[in-house]
């Protein structure tokens, strides 16, 4: 099985090539026959990679230990799931992985694409093609995960603990889901260059391929958040660790190009930076695949060492992204330019979004990797870490956030600044009001953190405004405000959906970073302790033991004013004998959108253990907006211009028609 | 370290260091609320010497607990702020900010964010100006006139 998937593999590798070179012949030659090949070689290729994927898969599941990379990575111990997940908890299998996600989107494409123009879709494939050689022939030379052992050892080094977790399961997935989705809008837009011109399929495919692949990255970096912060044992949720932003980079200017797709679909206008932005976004995709798998992040030297996996690497992102630039250079000048549109518009509004998302993202950027670049050119080390990004990057955000609920109130083409202003009148008091009570109400509330709350509240209200304006309230009656609302297009109520789902991620945010509190001490059995009016009561350790490891589970007990006992919380230290290694788990008690959270220290010589409280106050939230956003996403991918896709649309029901021409 | 771990789940899992989660300890806390929240405030902006983006009040590490107590030291002691960042900084280079100085040498990493906002809504608003400037001139009066008689002919 093991050596079927490593053959399966190889003749993956040899089919992408003929997938990067024969549709694009085809193409060029105007030989029909030769675009066709490109459909059927993409997704036997996607089969063969699956199959590879499977082999390893069941390598992992069976324990085969004559394999390298379960050896390194497995236990025969280790429940069914983290088996499972464990195939991609490591770089090998994650890579796979990534080529997996990326021949099935290529895939998607060629079985969907059938109304695509056969040059487009032969020239997409190409690109898709061209993409999944590069990594195949990365995996294959650099980090094939079928190598076997021989004599196989008896029992695994198993998967480093922290990976053992649900999170494994559900963050790598979506997260290269959204990575790698972004390769099809780069495809479609290197297509584009290559045929020299922008027509309106790619207008109008660019647009729900990003919105997937959006999606999918919004929920991978949430979950990837909310794992570290549960996992990590002291509640932190976003660090500004370079891995972090290796896949904060692409969300960006993902998000721009979200934005920007929409004015290029409307109204035609943007398309050149559209394009750009597509390249641009997959770059980052790449950039942070570079980033993360050549060591460089340890250090210039570290990458030095061992130098193979990093350069192969490197050189694929020269390729591509050099490639594509100069492409672009070269063809951008003969595409047509767009629409006109006066500042003060849906249009202008867009590209506002997109000026601050993009300097957001090249700050990001920056930051980043300015470390390396003083290090590699004077040899001086320096640090950026949090406090620089929370200064820069909030302030780019700040007046970005704050101008989110005027956008969608504005009118394509020319819009009134006022009219808008004065709709979002009943907002704005709300949020001031939000403001005021915060100041008044809350203990040791900073007039930044009451700002903060209201510009949350503004955010959703603002959001609420513009579905609650397009029913007609106030002047129309009940029956046909619901029919208006019923006749909104899905993505109008994408828009407002994603736009609360932020204003809810930012209350969670300010609530957690302004009014935590913490308390740390060293608490004996039968030990109380008070925290936010919360009072807990410490029971004391009690060894437990795991299918593959030992743990002390530290048990809590949350006492209401009458002493009664209302709730437990467990919160424990593990250790992994496999591999000599200790984890903590902490205890979490949600209550309504906050958070207790509980984590153990070491124990003392007297008899008590080290306790860590917090109370995370709206703490959910950050998570439960990254959630809402991303069904905001789907219920816009379920917008019927989107499904149907097709550019005939005769008979229209009245309402949607009025309603698409507001929006 | 063990965050890089979590969020790319998948590459670091080899260089993995020991785990027990615990920063601040109970006996570094200073008894004055007003000084200790002022240590951890630039506990923050100190990062940790052996480890990898974390700063001193996230991390375990023993040397992280020695500069920890070093600035609590300081600040009893009765130093501003920028004096104890001064004092660390002095022994342990410029390496220890997490927050880098403003400096000839990391003007680009300060200056960049304003730069390119500033360019870039440079070059927008120009990119529009001038395409508003090729729109189509309005029609004049006389060839709305002749405009409404071609169109009523019709009818």
């Amino acid at each position: 099985m093991v050596e079927t998937g490593h053959f399966a593999l190889i003749l993956a590798f040899s089919l992408a090539l003929v997938q990067s070179v024969v549709p694009l012949f085809g193409a060029r030659t105007g030989n029909e026959r030769l675009m066709a090949v490109g459909g059927p070689v993409t997704v036997t290729g996607f089969a063969l990679t699956a199959l590879a994927f499977a082999a390893l898969t069941m390598a992992y599941v069976q324990s085969d230990f004559s394999v390298l990379n379960v050896w390194e990575n497995s236990h025969s111990l280790k429940p069914m799931l983290f088996k499972i997940t464990g195939t991609w908890g490591n770089h090998e299998g994650s890579m796979l992985l990534w080529v997996l996600i990326l021949t099935f989107f290529g895939a998607l494409v060629a079985v969907f694409g059938g109304n695509l123009p056969a040059t487009l879709r032969a020239n997409v494939l190409a690109v898709q093609g061209w993409i999944g050689a590069a990594f195949l022939l990365f995996i294959l030379t650099t980090s094939n995960p079928f190598t076997r052992l021989a004599p196989a050892p008896i029992e695994g080094r198993d998967l480093n603990p922290i990976l053992q977790d649900i999170g494994l399961a559900v963050h790598p997935p979506l997260l290269y889901l959204g990575y790698v989705g972004f390769s099809v809008c780069f495809s479609f837009a290197v297509a584009a260059l290559i045929e020299g011109r922008i027509d309106a399929a790619w207008a109008r495919w660019v647009r729900p391929w990003t919105l997937a692949a959006w999606v999918f990255l919004t929920g991978g970096i949430a979950m990837g958040s909310y794992w570290a912060y549960y996992e990590l044992g002291w509640g932190g949720f976003w660090f500004w660790d370079p891995v972090e932003n290796a896949s904060f980079m692409p969300w960006l200017a993902g998000t721009a190009l979200l934005h920007s797709a929409i004015v290029m679909e409307k109204r035609s206008a943007l398309k050149i930076w559209t394009l750009l932005l597509a390249i641009l976004t997959f770059s980052f995709s790449l950039l942070g695949t570079f980033l993360v798998r050549s060591g460089v992040l340890t250090s210039v030297h570290a990458f030095a060492t061992d130098p193979s996996r990093g350069v192969f690497i490197l050189g694929i992102l020269m390729l591509f992204i050099g490639g594509s630039l100069a492409l672009f250079a070269l063809r951008a000048g003969n595409l047509a330019a767009g629409g006109i549109f006066q500042p003060i518009s849906r249009e202008g509004a867009l590209v506002l979004n997109n000026l601050f998302l993009t300097t957001a993202a090249a700050t990001v950027l920056i930051g980043t990797l300015y470390p390396l670049v003083i290090e590699a050119l004077s040899g001086d080390k320096i640090s950026v870490g949090a406090p620089f990004f929370n200064l820069t990057f909030g302030s780019l955000m700040v007046p970005l956030l704050a101008l989110v609920p005027f956008g969608p109130l504005l009118a394509w083409k020319r819009g009134d600044i006022h009219a808008a202003a004065q709709r979002l009148m009943a907002a704005f008091a709300v949020a001031l009001l939000a403001v005021l009570s915060t100041l008044l109400f809350i203990d040791g509330a900073t007039v930044l953190a009451a700002l903060g709350i209201g510009l949350g509240v503004w955010m959703i209200l603002g959001a609420l405004t513009d579905i609650v304006l397009k029913s007609g309230l106030g002047a129309a009656s009940g029956k046909v405000m619901l029919s208006r609302l019923r006749g909104l297009p899905r993505s109008v109520y994408g828009t407002a959906l994603a736009h609360m789902g932020l204003g809810l991620s930012v209350l969670g945010i300010v609530g957690v970073v302004s009014f935590e509190t913490e308390n740390i001490l060293t608490m004996r059995p039968g030990q109380t302790v008070e925290l936010s009016g919360h009072t807990l009561r410490f029971d004391g350790l009690h060894p437990v033991q795991g299918p593959n490891f030992t743990e002390d589970q530290g048990r809590f007990e949350l006492l209401d004013d009458d002493q009664k006992v209302i709730a437990e919380i467990v919160s424990s230290k593990r250790f992994y004998p496999a591999r000599q290694m200790p984890t903590t788990e902490a205890g979490i008690k949600t209550m309504g959108l906050s958070q207790l959270y509980v984590s153990l220290g070491d124990e003392t010589a007297d008899g008590g253990v080290v306790v860590r409280l917090w109370w995370k106050p709206l703490v959910i939230l950050i998570w439960f907006g990254g959630l809402v956003m991303m069904a905001a996403g789907a219920i816009s991918l379920s917008d019927r211009r989107l499904r149907v896709g097709a550019p005939s649309r005769r008979a229209k029901p009245l309402a949607g028609k009025v309603s698409q021409s507001q929006s | 370290m063990r965050r890089a771990l979590i969020l790319c789940a998948v590459l670091i899992c080899s260089l993995l260091g020991g785990l027990s989660a615990h920063a601040v300890q109970p006996d570094e806390v200073l008894q004055d609320p007003a000084l200790e929240h002022r240590a951890r405030e630039l506990s923050a902006e100190l990062r940790c010497m052996v480890c990898q983006n974390q700063s001193i009040d996230e991390s375990d590490a023993d040397l992280a607990r020695d500069l920890r107590v070093l600035v609590r030291e300081r600040l009893v002691a009765g130093d501003s702020d920028t004096q104890v960042l001064d004092y660390v900084v002095s022994r342990y280079g410029e390496f220890v900010l997490l927050k880098p100085r403003l400096s000839l040498r990391n003007a680009f990493l300060w200056g960049a964010p304003l730069v390119l906002l500033l360019l870039g809504g440079g070059f927008m608003a120009y990119a529009i100006r001038t395409k508003r400037r090729d729109e189509v001139p309005a029609l004049t009066k006389d060839e709305s006139k002749a405009l409404e008689t071609i169109l009523r002919r019709d009818d």
